[in-house]
């Protein structure tokens, strides 16, 4: 015990006065009172809140909210499936695969989803009939009326899928460059076939990166089904619409689909969460430490608790 | 040295047969302008191990990489126990095989990288039946039991259930082992596979190699552990720039080198 450094010290502790941060709490009342301001207003509104509940449950919203829900789920799986095809021509040794999945890419991303609803609803206009046959020949295996074919449902379902599957394209293509090339050879030196290594080593690694932003695609494609209602497919919008038309309560309807729409995509958030934690096992004990710890850890790392300003 | 292969293919019998298991015949590659391999022949008898040393792009990993065709040559055959890597041999013609067959082809030889490239979302225990359940198609439950047993012979029976991102550098390696051997090949290809491990865990790798060794697996080992080639090789392969300089016993490659660029390569490396 020789250095000083290692000599216990003599000084007493002083009392500390810890920084008082006003601001916080300046802040935090104008939010409260702005909040509070927002309220009162609204309840002066010329709205009857009791109505929406009613709103809520009637059967024609319910048509509405499934309506929404089919829509969107259908157009998202086809569109994650097409998207995978599409990613696996872009990244194909066949150089016209490449190219046609580019172009693919770069024209349904590129239009407006509205766009391209209204250009399928309308197909009637240039193709009035839609076959299927040998072209120059009479042979004709499919011969239906566009209008027939291309109903409201259809037309949105096409709009909103084909442009949700170029996303997917690029998603799922990120997706796959992500997992190192060290895993398919090694996966190639055990003898596992093309589909093997795409099946077994590839996909469940490129998932963890796949799965976040196809889930928030999915929430967008829950809201963006709203768009079909301008061609007459009756989801919430619609729905809402449809009452209001009879009755002239555009806000309460309105604020009942409104209602819906906080429901389900909550409900997507959580089940987008809870796949992302069942695909993230691979660097991960079993009862190693769980996500939310990893993320308090995580937390701590960027504020170290020495030189936290506050207990 | 313990016994710590699965004994399927340990009894190899010491004296060459009139065939070797492995045929290399003048293998070319090239990347763009720049000769990788240059009409390299190499042939291996089955038991033997064989370590090639040289300089750093010397092509070693690519002629390695050639043999079980995850490269595939410009020019050149590679003959595995009397079958061209990549060809069916009809009519005095070899027709290239589609990915699909050359998988299973592939599937009788094994290898083992610098990188071990276990799989991250697969147990230890799921990358060693990997390769027998889906490839070989074999039942899972004994595959359960010989995977054990390996991955026993390898020191990590008790990790068996670990994930790789929990092991040391060492101990993936072992379990890439484990994954190559389970699938009983007829012979291993080691591409540095010590390069990439801390000083310290260097030696548990060599010691389940020395032991592949002991029990007659033929090997064909890509390193820079002059020790490792010294004890174990039958034979040891000098490349330098896309060919092989020399090859010969330990003695006449290690210790009395006749080639100027091999004494050269054996001091810096050995300073
Ligand atoms: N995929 C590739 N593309 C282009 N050049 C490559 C590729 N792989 C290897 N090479 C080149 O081939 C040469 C030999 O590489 P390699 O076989 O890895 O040598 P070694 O394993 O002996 O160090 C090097 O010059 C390297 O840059
Ligand atoms: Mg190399």
């Amino acid at each position: 015990m020789s250095t000083p450094s290692a000599r216990e010290s003599v000084r007493e502790l002083l009392p500390q006065v810890r920084l008082r941060h006003w601001g916080r709490w300046v802040i935090a009342a104008v939010i409260l009172v702005i909040l509070g301001a927002l309220a009162y207003g609204a309840s002066q509104g010329d709205i009857s809140w009791r109505d929406i509940p009613y709103y809520v449950i009637s059967p024609i919203i319910l048509q509405g909210l499934v309506n929404t829900i089919i829509l969107a789920v259908a157009a998202q799986v086809s569109a994650v499936i097409l998207g995978v095809i599409i990613a696996l021509m872009r990244i194909s040794e066949n150089p016209v695969a490449k190219w046609f999945a580019a172009a693919y890419t770069w024209l349904f991303r590129g239009l407006p989803v509205l766009l391209q609803i209204l250009l399928w609803y309308n197909l009637a206009l240039i193709f009035p009939r839609l076959q299927l046959g040998i072209p120059f020949t009479d042979v004709v295996f499919v011969d239906l009326s566009t209008n027939a074919v291309m109903t409201t449902f259809v037309a949105a379902f096409l709009g909103l899928m084909l442009n949700e599957s170029a996303y997917m394209a690029e998603i799922v293509r990120a997706g796959l460059n992500s997992v190192d090339r060290g895993q398919i050879e090694a996966a190639q030196s055990i003898g596992e076939t093309p589909l093997q290594r795409m099946w077994r080593i590839v996909l469940p690694q490129a998932m963890r990166v796949i799965i976040p932003p196809t889930g928030n695609d999915f929430i967008n494609m829950l809201k963006g089904t709203a768009m079909a209602s301008v061609i007459g497919y009756v989801e919430l919008i619609r729905a809402a619409n449809n009452i209001a038309s009879f009755n002239l309560q555009v806000m309460e309807t309105l604020i009942a689909a409104a209602f819906w729409y906080m429901v389900i995509v909550s409900v997507a958030s959580v089940g987008q969460s809870y796949l992302e934690r069942s695909f993230d096992r691979s660097d991960r004990a079993r009862g190693g430490p769980t996500r939310r710890a990893r993320r308090r850890l995580a937390r701590d790392l960027v504020t170290p608790p020495l030189v936290r300003s506050h207990p | 040295m313990t016994n710590i292969h699965p004994g399927t293919v340990g009894q190899a019998e010491p004296q060459r047969p009139l065939r070797p298991l492995l045929d290399a015949v003048r293998v070319s590659k090239h990347y763009g302008s720049n000769e990788v391999l240059k009409d390299v022949s190499l042939q291996v008898a089955a038991g033997e191990v064989v370590c090639i040393i040289g300089p750093s792009g010397a092509g070693k990993s690519t002629f390695l990489r050639c043999i079980n065709r995850l490269e595939v040559p410009d020019a050149g055959e590679v003959w595995v126990d009397g079958q061209a890597m990549g060809f069916e041999e009809r009519d005095g013609k070899l027709y290239e095989l589609t990915e699909r067959k050359l998988s299973k082809q592939r599937a009788s030889t094994g290898m083992v990288f610098q990188h071990f490239n276990l799989f991250p979302h697969l147990t230890v225990l799921g990358n060693v039946m990997e390769g027998p359940v889906r490839v070989q198609k074999r039942a899972s439950r004994t595959v359960d039991a010989e995977a054990r047993a390996v991955l026993e012979r390898v020191g990590l029976g008790d990790k068996i259930d670990s994930y790789p991102s929990q092991l040391s550098g060492g101990q993936r390696q072992r379990v890439a082992i484990a994954r190559a051997v389970a699938m009983k090949p007829l012979f291993l290809l080691f591409d540095e596979p010590t390069s990439a491990l801390d000083p310290e865990l260097v030696g548990e790798v060599l010691t389940v190699m020395a032991g592949l060794a002991a029990d007659g697996m033929t090997m064909l080992v890509v390193t820079h552990e002059m020790g490792f080639a010294r004890e174990v090789a039958d034979r040891v392969v000098f490349m330098a720039d896309g060919g092989i300089v020399e090859q010969g016993t330990v003695d006449e490659v290690l210790v009395n080198p006749r080639e100027a660029r091999t004494k050269r390569f054996l001091e810096r490396v050995l300073a």
